[in-house]
């Protein structure tokens, strides 16, 4: 039994060398344990005895540390290495909410519905990865998606910002004010999303990669800066 | 036994390799433009079929270790008929896994995107250049014009041509309908873009033009730069006779460019007449219609609402229309006085 043991996971851990002086139906079975990562299994039945609490601070904590990456960006690869989906949604869903015009009335729509704002952010972030990627580039798709969602935030800011602004009135001066902070947070966004992306192509192709990061977040500061509410 | 058994487990080792080599070199994400440029594309047809082929015959030897040998061409495996025990159900087990990796590796990397990656191998020198050629025609229509089959620098001029139009569509009219207008102005665009390509590919097909669709996708692409410059400088500045004048010069040049590259192409005068008369029509008419199809829209909506919280920058562009047709009916009035 040993020895059959043995020569199993000697077939199995070098398959070109198969034992090939068994002549005989001895059937392989076993437990072959791998020498590395053999914490994990006891890893994983940790974190599904933990309380509930633990595991939403623990990813609340990751996305938060990953909004600080977002304010001041630096190249640290924390933001790539574990990526998550989480924030980008958060940032889509109050952005897409905040944009909503919203009048029933067919001529008189006042800004994109929710579903449209939605399309083209995700469409346009899938659009984006998908050119990085052809043009050579080592990141992959999500880590990809989740920079360029988590770099929406100062765009949420500034539409913060331009609705606290038309309340209180919706004149020359408040559009200087809003057009100074929607193109402040643009060029931010787009800073630091080159900043994580640009990174992880050949250096001389960084252009062609910024380029399609540059036009969506103007046609979304763009959407921003021309709503107003009804 | 020994030195068989070896040899068969070589054989198959060796038939791995073998394929591991076929895959890295017919897989080769980056193929030479020059290769590329007369051909239609037919060797990324052979590769995929290629790869298909071996992908069943991967997944066919995994199931029928013992009896689907005699269906392959493959001489290798016809002695696994009659191999029972333990290393022929290792051995098949082992090729089972390698197949299912290279076959799952086959269809996520070379099905979906690897194929479209020599298209994107472009330098921004590169694109700069091509960009500044559209807008020049060439003169020698004898001889067959190079054009560079590549994907990135067209589908980005419909991306700023989409953002464009959104600008233009902002300016003149805007908060309503914001949503729609987005999806109208992306549909628009790609439709023109892929819609006209493929009929003119059609149309070319039909003459007996030298041109593949990728070609076309890259040319008809590339001459959208002459469109975007004269949308934005119009949109911005709105004066009739000025788009008039970026209609003729901007526009003509960059169709006059397309049409004497198709015309390099073609032979026959026949031929030739249908290609361009088609070509230059279709261009030239997309630029009057992405013109006047936004500014109606100003004259329509404007006159009917006009909301309390409408933005200082809507009101100048508004007037600017009014202005002009002030100035032309007073400056006509002065003129037919003064006669």
């Amino acid at each position: 039994m040993a020895a059959a043991e043995g020569s199993g996971a000697g077939g199995s851990l070098f398959p070109g060398l198969a034992d090939v002086s068994i002549s005989q139906d001895i059937p392989v079975e076993g437990e072959i344990t791998v020498p590395v990562g053999s914490h994990s299994p006891d890893e994983d039945y940790s974190t599904l005895d933990e309380p509930v609490k633990d595991t939403i601070m623990r990813d609340l904590k990751a996305v938060g540390k990953k909004f600080v990456h977002v304010m001041y960006p630096r190249k640290s690869s924390a933001l790539l290495r574990d990526w998550d989906l989480w924030g980008p949604l958060v940032l889509c869903v109050s952005l897409a909410l905040m944009l909503q015009g919203g009048s029933a009335d067919s001529k008189d729509d006042g800004g994109p519905q929710f579903a449209e704002v939605f399309v083209i952010i995700w469409f346009g972030a899938v659009v984006i990865t998908l050119n990085s990627k052809l043009l050579g580039g080592t990141i992959s798709f999500f880590q990809s998606l989740c920079v360029l969602g988590y770099c929406v935030m100062p765009l949420t800011v500034a539409m913060l910002v331009c609705r606290l602004v038309l309340l209180a009135g919706a004149g020359t001066v408040s559009f200087i004010i809003r057009l100074i902070v929607v193109g402040a947070m643009f060029a931010w966004s787009t800073l630091a999303s080159t900043a994580f992306l640009a990174d992880s192509q050949p250096p001389n192709r960084k252009a062609l990669v910024v380029y399609p990061i540059f036009l969506f977040y103007f046609v979304i500061s763009w959407m921003i800066l021309t709503f107003t509410p009804q | 036994m020994a030195a068989a058994g070896g040899g068969r487990s070589g054989a198959p080792a060796a038939e791995w390799g073998g394929f591991e080599d076929n895959m890295q070199g017919g897989g080769s994400a980056v193929i030479d433009m020059e290769n590329m440029d007369d051909t239609s594309g037919s060797s990324f047809e052979d590769m995929g079929e290629m790869h298909q082929r071996m992908k069943e015959e991967e997944e066919e030897e995994a199931e029928g270790e013992a009896g689907a040998g005699e269906e392959e061409e493959d001489g290798e495996f016809l002695g696994m008929k009659g191999l029972r025990g333990q290393l022929g159900r290792q051995v098949a087990d082992q090729m089972w896994q390698v197949g299912k990796r290279q076959a799952s590796r086959a269809f996520s990397l070379y099905a979906n995107i690897d194929i479209l990656r020599p298209y994107f191998d472009v330098e921004p020198v590169q694109v700069r250049a091509r960009l500044l050629e559209s807008m020049i025609p060439v003169k020698m229509i004898n001889f067959p014009q190079k054009i560079a089959g590549e994907l990135y620098g067209p589908l980005m001029l419909v991306f700023t041509l989409v953002a464009i139009l959104l600008h233009g569509m902002k300016t003149s009219d805007t908060i309503i309908r914001e949503g729609t207008l987005m999806g109208t102005a992306i549909g628009t665009c790609f439709g023109y873009w892929l819609g006209v390509s493929s009929f003119m590919y059609f149309l070319a097909y039909l003459c007996n033009a030298q041109i593949t669709m990728v070609q076309m996708l890259s040319l008809l692409g590339y001459g959208l730069f002459g469109h975007c410059i004269t949308l934005f400088v119009t949109y911005n500045i709105h004066f009739h006779s000025l788009f008039y004048i970026f209609w003729l010069v901007v526009g003509g040049l960059s169709t006059l460019r397309m049409v004497a590259v198709l015309v390099s192409r073609t032979v026959g005068h026949t031929q030739r007449l249908i290609l361009c008369g088609t070509l230059a029509a279709l261009h030239m008419l997309f630029l009057l219609y992405l013109h006047f199809a936004y500014h109606k829209v100003v004259e329509g909506i404007l006159d009917t609402l006009e909301g309390p919280n409408v933005p200082p920058f809507q009101r100048v562009a508004r007037d600017i229309p009014a202005v002009s047709n002030a100035v032309l009916n007073t400056t006509a009035k002065a003129i037919a006085l003064t006669l």
